[in-house]
């Protein structure tokens, strides 16, 4: 009997850890913890990314923080090294985390290249994700779409290997469908894509080349209605998922093929 | 004596102080957060062992949004 009952059984498999979601969001950007709060309830995901910075020491004492809005019952933190330039930036802000959420080793590694286009730099991504899986964190790594790198990063003993689709808040989509295809093809992780998602049909299309999942922060944050595109990505996810599992009918370029009998035309 | 705290200098009556004195002091008991002293992390269950001293360079950060 063919399988309808995706959402229960077709799970995402990270470092052992087991997810329903195939959405990761991120939590910057937003007006305020509210609209954050509100836009992952309706994106159903249950990995958050974090960023890690200095605490801002003249805030009153009551002022709510981020946790609080997102505990840690109800989801997994993936704490990021966003705006680190290199590996020594990296492993010490992800080393931070660690000890802030109470040995807590699932981490986001990306070393940043270059401020302007916030490509990655991937020799400073290899050399930290060798020392933070030799320290003990499960590493889901952010990188470019090329596929030896990609191989060399899972070789290294990456969790996740988690591609640009395009560059970081850029909303262009996925720009090399073929390299993503080269990368998921070769690789014995999950294939993340994570960055340039800008609409529904963009998510759609990571997960019917057969992403493991999307990571997105930007698109759903600096949407016009950030909850409703939420809830679209959730919807845009687990269709293109159905559809990759589903298999897709081959394209026929010259040959067109009519969906109607030519049998029993009325003439 | 002054302290470095996040890249500000603080000054304390007092020669050293405990990490977790420190916490007091700035308002963060009870606040998730991770404590660097001179790039070394002070972890919670060394804070008894450990004083602040004169010239440290502390770190206290604490998660925020992010992608």
């Amino acid at each position: 009997m063919v399988d309808r009952n995706l959402n229960t059984n077709d799970k995402l498999i990270i470092a052992g850890r087991s997810f329903q979601s195939r959405l990761l969001i991120g939590t910057g950007k937003y007006n305020n913890f509210e609209e954050t709060r509100a836009a992952i309830n309706a994106s159903e995901s249950e990995i958050v990314t974090v960023a890690i910075r200095r605490i801002n020491l003249g805030q009153s004492p009551n002022e709510p923080s981020l946790l609080e809005f997102l505990p840690s019952n109800e989801f997994t933190y993936l704490p990021n090294t966003a705006g680190c330039f290199s590996a020594d930036e990296a492993i010490r802000t992800l080393r931070l985390a660690r000890e802030l959420l109470d040995g807590h080793n699932l981490v986001k590694l990306e070393v940043l290249g270059d401020p302007e286009t916030l490509f990655p730099n991937v020799v400073e991504t290899i050399n930290a994700a060798k020392i933070l899986v030799k320290d003990g964190f499960d590493v889901m790594v952010y990188t470019s779409d090329d596929p030896i790198i990609a191989k060399q990063l899972e070789d290294i003993g990456c969790c996740a290997i988690m591609p640009l689709a395009s560059l970081i808040g850029s909303g262009m989509g996925i720009l090399n469908p073929w390299n993503l295809e080269i990368i998921i093809d070769k690789a014995n992780v999950p294939v993340i894509v994570d960055a340039g998602v800008g609409t529904a049909s963009d998510a759609s299309i990571a997960m019917e080349l057969g992403c493991d999942g999307v990571l997105m922060n930007t698109a759903i944050a600096l949407a016009k209605n950030p909850i409703l595109m939420a809830s679209a990505m959730k919807k845009a996810i687990e269709s293109g998922r159905e559809a990759f599992l589903a298999g897709r009918m081959d394209k026929k370029h010259y040959s067109a093929s009519p969906s109607s009998p030519a049998k029993g035309l009325i003439k | 004596m002054k302290v470095y705290i996040n890249g500000s200098i603080k000054e304390f009556k007092a020669k050293k102080i405990s990490p977790e004195e420190l916490i007091i002091q700035l308002n963060l008991n009870g606040k998730r957060f991770a404590i660097e002293r001179n790039g070394e992390i002070i972890s919670k269950n060394s804070f008894d062992e450990i004083y602040i001293n004169d010239g440290d360079k502390i770190e206290i950060i604490g998660a925020v949004g992010g992608g």
